[in-house]
């Protein structure tokens, strides 16, 4: 109501109020614009994650859910365990070995899909422009499948009587099936074929807006190949890296499927242990403190990303 | 100053340069042909080019966008491979080195400066990729900074400095390293008026100061006469003449170079006699007038033949070579551009000098007599 009353009486006012109503009234606007934005948050990301964080704060249901008493059992768990027997404390060595195999497996998916991406991206981002969304078109088309049926395509090639041993055996190059299937191997491939359009997506985009001509440049300066893209490819284009390895890195630390098909039940990974506490555990407390535990994880790595990543462009720049 | 010399082989295409064979020229490019595309589609961009350019000098590629120039340029420095023909640099074949490996070096139009990096960073880059020490590399810089006046902006990022200066780094980076030739593409076609006459000065001056070959493409012919020792013109990937600005100006063999470079008239004519490089001829404007004829054009029927605005003169009707009737005048300051309409209705412009003294010239539809002054009128190969 005082919106639509206002603007009449106060145009011959003093300037100087008229300019405090104006911001006032262009931070309300801002506040109601932001306001689905600011509500969609509270709902669907940071109210989740207080019912998690509130979980893991309390007792374990015998036959799962939560009993609403505090405990820090949860907690505990994460990376301490009582013997059933003696009651001593040990560490939780199952639980350091999958944390530590989730991080590897992850860095080394980050490295490959960069290794692989990397050529890649930058083969499209030298195709004309026609060509360039046919290429990026391509490297899409997987998407369009379910993350399941990916997951077992690549385990059709990779087990003992799949595609590639066959012809390994038929060709005789070795005797007996090589053993690729669950182990840490598969999942690092398996991650790395679903996560790659991540990486070349956001690397395209950087590569796209790439000055050539700086290419040339170098090159004419006596920059050797490999010169031009340490000295003035790479620099320049690493805000698509950075972008690309978050995009990669993220999504394999919490990685659930492809551990559990290509991995079997052996080689667990973070997002399968959680998954067990919500399941078969019945240990919702813990799996609520292991997935805090995941997200802080994240967090300390994207820190020290983020900070190398920008000291690196600063020394060049 | 005569460097440019030329190979015998060569002699029809520059006949007035006399051989000076003692010299190696700085860039030898022999008979190079250069397409794009394969088969029926393909592009001949440049078609037989041949050029010698000399040591210390400061080469004009001039002509119209499209004309192959750029192709040439990028040849020199190897961006692109001749189809065929040779390029040598001081002698020694380079046509299929890679541009790391030529001690050419470019300033590109966009000048290509390297975003992540300071002004003394850029000009250090080629040095560096050189493998020179230290020490070297920061007195090479330090005086690359002081030849372009850009010392005291050298920490700067390369956005944080205006075109002009970008323009001074990009100078200073290609030179640091010393190149044998340094090849200049277009480089000032993105300032402004007062800034561009202000680098022409400047080019020159680093030009002598650091006496490299500059090699540099234009389409601007006022660019070319004024900064230039010699010019090359081309059109449509030949080169159709190679001289000094004062030749090609004065002196253009082909109707092309008449018309792209100054202003001038041209008409149509008979050969009434001919010999020892003069004709005789009968102007389709009527009267009669002797034209100098230069080497390789044949005089012989009818020919084109050109002569610039400011080498003739209004005279009294009935005197002179040819006789007009005023059709316009445009007045300039300095001078006045008289348009006449001859005998065979074609146009006549003359530039006339204003002055106190000799009053106006005649106005629109007056008779008057055009003279020409000798040796101005010249006959072109069409």
């Amino acid at each position: 109501m005082p919106e639509a009353a206002e603007p009449a009486p106060e145009a011959p006012a003093a300037p100087r109020v008229d300019a405090e109503e104006m911001a006032r009234r262009a931070v309300r606007r801002r506040w109601l614009l932001n306001l689905p934005a600011i509500l969609w948050l509270i709902l669907f990301a940071a109210g989740p994650l207080l019912v998690v964080l509130l979980y893991s704060f309390l007792a374990a249901g015998d036959y799962g859910g939560v009993r609403w008493e505090l405990s820090t059992d949860g907690w505990f768990a994460v990376l301490m365990t009582r013997d059933i027997f003696d009651d001593t404390l040990r560490l939780q060595d199952a639980h350091l070995a999958i944390f530590w195999r989730s991080v590897k497996l992850s860095v080394m998916t980050t490295l490959a899909c960069l290794l692989l991406g990397f050529p890649t991206a930058y083969f499209i981002a030298t195709r004309s422009r026609a060509n360039r969304n046919l290429w990026l078109f391509l490297i899409t088309i997987p998407f369009w499948t379910n993350l399941l049926i990916r997951t077992f395509a690549m385990l059709e090639w990779i087990r003992a009587q799949g595609v590639i041993n066959s012809v390994l055996t038929g060709l005789g190059i070795v005797d007996e099936p090589v053993q690729m299937l669950y182990t840490d191997f598969s999942i690092m491939l398996g991650m790395t074929y679903v996560y790659f359009p991540l990486m070349v997506l956001p690397l395209y985009a950087s590569m796209e807006k790439l000055d050539f001509r700086l290419v040339e440049a170098a090159y004419d300066l006596y920059a050797s190949r490999l010169q031009v893209l340490r000295g003035v490819i790479v620099p320049l284009v690493s805000p698509g890296i950075v972008a690309g390895s978050i995009l990669v890195f993220i999504p394999s630390l919490g990685a659930y499927v492809t551990p559990r098909v290509l991995g079997g039940g052996k080689q667990m990974m973070l997002g399968n242990l959680i998954e067990l506490q919500f399941g078969q555990g019945r240990n919702w407390p813990l799996g609520a403190a292991l997935s805090i535990s995941l997200l802080a994880l994240v967090m300390v790595a994207l820190i020290f990303y983020v900070r190398a990543a920008q000291k690196g462009g600063e020394g060049h720049g | 100053m005569d460097q440019d010399s030329i190979s015998p082989a060569r002699a029809a295409e520059t006949p007035q340069e006399t051989p000076a064979a003692q010299a190696v020229p700085a860039i030898d490019v022999l008979n190079v042909s250069k397409l794009f595309g394969e088969g029926q589609s393909a592009v001949r961009a440049l078609d037989d080019v041949s050029v010698a350019i000399g040591e210390n000098a400061f080469f004009t590629l001039l002509g119209p966008s499209g004309c192959g120039k750029t192709t040439l340029l990028r040849l020199i420095a190897g961006f692109d491979h001749p189809s065929a023909g040779q390029i040598l640099l001081r002698g020694e074949d380079i046509s299929e080195l890679p541009p790391n490996q030529r001690s050419v070096n470019t300033v590109f139009q966009s000048y290509a400066l390297f975003p992540h990096m300071t002004v003394r960073q850029n000009i250090g880059f080629g040095p560096k990729m050189l493998g020179w020490d230290k020490a070297r590399i920061d007195r090479t810089v330090t005086d690359m900074l002081a030849l372009v006046r850009m010392e005291a902006l050298a920490d700067r990022r390369t956005d944080q400095i205006s075109g002009g200066q970008q323009q001074r780094v990009a100078l200073a980076r290609a030179l640091a390293p010393r190149p044998k030739v340094l090849l200049l593409d277009e480089p000032l076609s993105a300032l402004d008026y007062k800034l561009r006459k202000e680098m022409q000065t400047e080019l020159k001056r680093l030009q002598h100061e650091t006496g490299i070959t500059f090699i540099f493409v234009t389409h601007d012919q006022e660019e070319a006469l004024t900064m230039s020792d010699r010019i090359a013109v081309m059109s449509a990937g030949r080169i159709l003449q190679i001289g000094s600005p004062r030749e090609i100006y004065l002196h253009p063999r082909e109707r092309f170079v008449a018309d792209f470079i100054g202003d001038t008239n041209f008409l149509a004519a008979e050969v009434i006699e001919a010999g020892g490089g003069m004709a005789r001829l009968r102007l389709a404007g009527g009267g009669e007038a002797e034209a100098t004829v230069p080497e390789g054009v044949a005089a012989t029927g009818r020919v084109t033949a050109s002569v610039r605005p400011e080498q003739a003169r209004l005279v009294a009707p009935g005197q002179g070579a040819l006789t007009g009737r005023v059709a316009g005048r445009v007045y300039f300051g300095t001078d006045t551009l008289v348009t006449l309409r001859l005998a065979d209705d074609s146009a006549f412009t003359l530039r006339v000098q204003n002055s106190l003294t000799d009053g106006e010239p005649p106005g629109e539809g007056a008779e008057a007599g055009i003279a020409l002054a000798p040796g101005a009128l010249q006959v072109l190969r069409d």
